[in-house]
């Protein structure tokens, strides 16, 4: 049932699937997944969003495409994914075999106060997402379910995938990446060894 | 392809741009001439929210193995993809009608914030002949809400201001990194028959 409270620590589940990361490209959603991947450590191939709430998946699409050869992973909340969810839709018509997006879900918006949010009131986005058509979709409450979604970012896939992790309802202190959006998106450019204007 | 550096900023006219700079192009329709334009400029990946006016620069694309197309469920979608192809060393275009532009609003700060190419080709309804009343109040307000949230606004009148319009928008977006929609007008789309 998608209303049971998880006991997951969020900030642990994201530093597990990011503790080898390899290669990886990550897309951060805005609030908590975004401090959440800087917790786990600032890296150049992290593109973090301060704004455009239900963007993340999206962005990570148009990444994914761009790089065929990278596997690019999106890290966002329920609520941001909530804001977006058409886009799934969107995705699931490209299918890109490189994209993997996780949803850190504790069933709330914690950057606003810690309203009750859709999936806490029994909204399951794993399932929106296999109905769109993503060929990959699962929901974890515990760490053994967060160690094979780490291990499936570096396995070969047939079509973009999704999941869920359903965590703790908190606010850990922020971590704070850089909010100079043009900085973030050059760094990430010149890991992929483009250049700026 | 030769390139525009436009010195001036605010709404470029349709007049402005075929001022010495229009090649003709006989044989073939301005979508056709729009394609050529959009390949030159190296776009590879397109998003649409389908438009009659786009129709056949849809179907062109669809059609070319070396462009990813994404049909979107909501225009703003279309920022956020474009914002991903960029970070990735893509260029793009986001294909939609004037009542997609509101769609965009608040995701259009995406594409300033992070200072990312946009490229938009808006195709203009509720002005020309307008039929359906329910177009207009966001036809009204397309050029506003662009220039109000920051992006360049370009428009086209007629089919010979049209390319090389489109030409120069696209110079402006993947050289100089700006935000630019360029409004197709419903003139020269030709009003929609019922």
């Amino acid at each position: 049932m998608a209303t049971r409270q998880s006991v997951l620590d969020r900030r642990e589940v994201v530093a597990r699937l990011l503790a080898k990361r390899d290669n990886l490209l990550v897309v951060t959603g805005l609030g908590s997944p975004t401090y959440d991947v800087h917790a786990a450590g600032d890296h150049d191939g992290n593109y973090y969003l301060w704004g455009a709430m239900g963007a993340a998946a999206l962005i990570g699409l148009g990444l994914a495409q761009a790089q065929p050869d990278r596997t690019v992973v999106v890290i966002t909340g329920d609520g941001e994914q909530l804001m977006g969810l058409g886009g799934l839709a969107t995705i699931a018509v490209s299918n890109p075999q490189n994209l993997v997006v996780v949803v850190i879900d504790n069933n709330h918006f914690g950057e606003t106060g810690m309203q009750v949010s859709h999936t806490g009131h029994g909204l399951d986005l794993a399932a929106v997402a296999q109905s769109c058509g993503f060929k990959e979709t699962r929901a974890v409450r515990d760490m053994k379910g967060v160690d094979e979604i780490a291990r499936s970012l570096h396995a070969p896939a047939s079509g973009a995938r999704f999941f869920v992790v359903k965590v703790k309802a908190e606010n850990p202190p922020r971590s704070l990446p850089a909010r100079d959006a043009v900085h973030v998106k050059n760094r990430f450019r010149a890991h992929l060894g483009l250049g700026t204007m | 392809m030769h390139t525009i550096v436009e010195a001036f900023g605010g709404i470029v006219t349709g007049e402005d741009a075929a001022k010495g700079l229009h090649r003709a192009l006989p044989n073939e329709d301005w979508p056709a001439q729009l394609y050529r334009v959009l390949k030159a400029a190296q776009v590879r990946q397109v998003s649409y929210v389908p438009d009659a006016g786009h129709s056949e620069l849809i179907r062109l694309f669809a059609a070319d193995p070396g462009v990813v197309s994404n049909v979107l469920t909501t225009e703003e979608e279309g920022i956020a993809i474009a914002t991903g192809a960029w970070l990735g060393g893509s260029r793009s275009v986001l294909l939609l009608q004037s009542s997609g532009v509101g769609n965009c609003v608040n995701m259009l700060s995406l594409v300033t914030m992070t200072r990312t190419p946009l490229l938009m080709l808006v195709t203009m309804r509720g002005e020309w002949a307008e039929f359906n009343p329910w177009q207009v109040p966001m036809g009204l307000a397309t050029a506003p809400v662009l220039a109000a949230m920051g992006i360049r606004v370009m428009r086209a009148d007629m089919p010979r201001d049209l390319i090389e319009t489109v030409e120069s928008a696209a110079t402006l977006a993947f050289e100089a990194e700006q935000q630019v929609a360029v409004l197709l007008s419903q003139r020269l789309l030709g009003a929609k028959k019922w």
